[in-house]
């Protein structure tokens, strides 16, 4: 869905910064962001080596009060928002009375309130849906995109790096998916996560606008002596789909079901859970299910890329959904939609690109992760 | 400045005359575009056979870096002469050698003229209108 604006893409505090860099920057989402500040396989490996800062201020963050919170929650997520112990975070989507995906986000429940983090190029649309969708619930949703920055630090050394500047949280303590609050170099009370989008150990973390440079820049310092790099968004999308995370606009968007993108993990059809938007499309998909998302390889020249076909013993039936090369499996992957009824252990596959063929293969998701595996 | 012996494209293609043909490459600045100064982020270059029909302003090949596939456009009307297989496993020539060795198509036009191309001075106001 593309809204009619034509304003000019926001920066984000750290812009000066990778400026500084010599990122090259692009627009992604409304926002002017660092897609690469080296080559971008190199980024790819420093991150699988050791570690890697990225700034995600582009990234919405909602916050949500009020007593009626997780009943709102659970009529619009399509995770059992109830069922989230506290300091917990889950993945949920946003779906339409069509079971399709509006957004897809992280669910962080706190004692008081509970934290949204979406899509940048979704944001406004679900601030909407949001907003439309509160009537009759006690609730009060706040938009802190502005007002709170984001920024990730991902890989084996990211808790030795940023230990020493965060004191009041013990990090190798803070289990995957948990969340925690600490004195980050001086600034208390800051929202820290064991959460990331590289399929490696590391941290998200939530800083006030005006302070994130200072937290970046003592990072940055921190990590000099662990190979800390700062990593961009070409590189984060190539770690996120080793990992074998869905990318909106990719394995999930209007078109595209969570269920056949492999994501019912975030999908409840618990009964306790009540009614809620996408729950009866859902589960008429789940019942009888067309499609499902495989990962695939080929050593071939070409990259997969989104729309080449996927032929299964020489019929194109399917689409490639995200393609890359793969530093880590040292050949080239992508996600990519085929019918269910596809039997992989005995099916002949090759990428259609405008029509020639180049041999591939199935290979089981995620191709590679060093927190899921 | 670039070479003042060619012919330029909007693409960024460039065109030169040489006996009956038209050869064809791209300029310095789609490689760095493509590549960003990192010669390992060409990742594959897909040229036609030669005796294809090509025609002036659409795709005759496509180049690939590590995040995009960019189209290569035909300069001229014409049928593909010739064509440069060996840049397919050395695309670092196009980072060294745009100009020469990096040559991508030699095409036999259908007339023997580029004038409705840009020069190197206006291929160079073109990009100044470009840049951001």
């Amino acid at each position: 869905m593309q809204t009619a604006t034509t304003a000019a893409p926001k920066r984000t505090p750290l812009h000066d910064v990778h400026v500084a860099l010599s990122a090259k920057m692009v627009e992604f989402g409304g926002w002017y962001m660092p897609v690469q500040y080296g080559p971008i396989l190199d980024e790819v490996r420093t991150v699988r080596t050791t570690a890697g800062l990225f700034d995600l201020s582009h990234m919405g963050r909602v916050l949500v009060r009020g007593k009626d919170r997780i009943a709102y929650l659970d009529r619009i997520c399509t995770n059992f928002v109830a069922k989230i112990p506290q300091d917990a975070i889950r993945y949920s989507l946003f779906c339409k009375e069509n079971g399709m995906p509006i957004d897809d986000l992280l669910v962080y429940k706190g004692a008081e309130e509970v934290f949204l983090c979406v899509n940048a190029s979704n944001t406004g649309v679900d601030l909407a849906w949001m907003r439309q969708h509160a009537a009759g619930f006690e609730v009060t949703i706040e938009d802190q995109t502005d007002a709170l920055a984001m920024i990730a630090i991902q890989g084996q050394t990211s808790t030795q790096i940023l230990q020493p500047l965060v004191q009041g949280l013990e990090l190798a303590k803070l289990g995957y998916y948990k969340f925690g609050f600490g004195t980050v170099c001086g600034i208390e009370n800051m929202r820290v996560s064991r959460t990331g989008y590289t399929g490696e150990l590391g941290y998200e973390l939530y800083i006030p606008r005006a302070q994130v440079t200072a937290v970046w820049q003592a990072v940055m310092q921190a990590g000099e002596a662990h190979g800390l790099k700062a990593i961009g968004l070409g590189a984060r999308d190539t770690l996120r789909l080793e990992a074998g995370m869905p990318l909106y606009g990719h394995e999930i968007d209007a078109n595209h079901d969570p269920l056949s993108a492999g994501l019912a993990f975030g999908v409840s059809f618990a009964p306790e859970k009540g009614e809620w938007i996408g729950k009866s499309a859902l589960q008429a998909i789940a019942a009888a299910p067309q499609w499902k998302l495989v990962g695939v390889k080929t050593t071939g020249p070409r990259v997969p890329r989104q729309g080449y076909g996927i032929a299964i013993n020489g019929v194109v039936v399917g689409e490639i959904a995200s393609g890359s090369i793969s530093p880590m499996l040292n050949t080239n992957i992508g996600t990519a939609f085929v019918p269910a009824s596809v039997d992989e252990a005995h099916a002949k596959v090759e990428l259609d690109i405008k029509g020639k063929r180049q041999e591939a293969s199935f290979c089981a998701l995620p191709f590679f992760s060093r927190t899921r595996k | 400045m670039r070479p003042n012996d060619r012919r330029y494209t909007q693409t960024h293609e460039w065109a030169k005359l040489e006996g009956d043909n038209v050869v064809v490459g791209i300029t310095d600045f789609a490689v760095q575009a493509l590549s960003n100064g990192n010669v390992d982020d060409l990742v594959y270059c897909d040229l036609p056979e030669a005796g294809r029909a090509v025609e002036a302003g659409q795709t005759f090949g496509e180049i690939e870096s590590v995040k995009a596939v960019s189209d290569l456009n035909a300069p001229v009307t014409g049928e593909v002469a010739d064509v440069n297989a060996a840049i397919e496993d050395h695309l670092e020539v196009l980072s060294k050698d745009p100009w020469g060795a990096g040559w991508m198509i030699k095409i036999k036009p259908g007339a023997k003229s580029l004038d409705h191309l840009m020069d190197a001075a206006a291929y160079e106001a073109f990009l100044q209108t470009q840049a951001h």
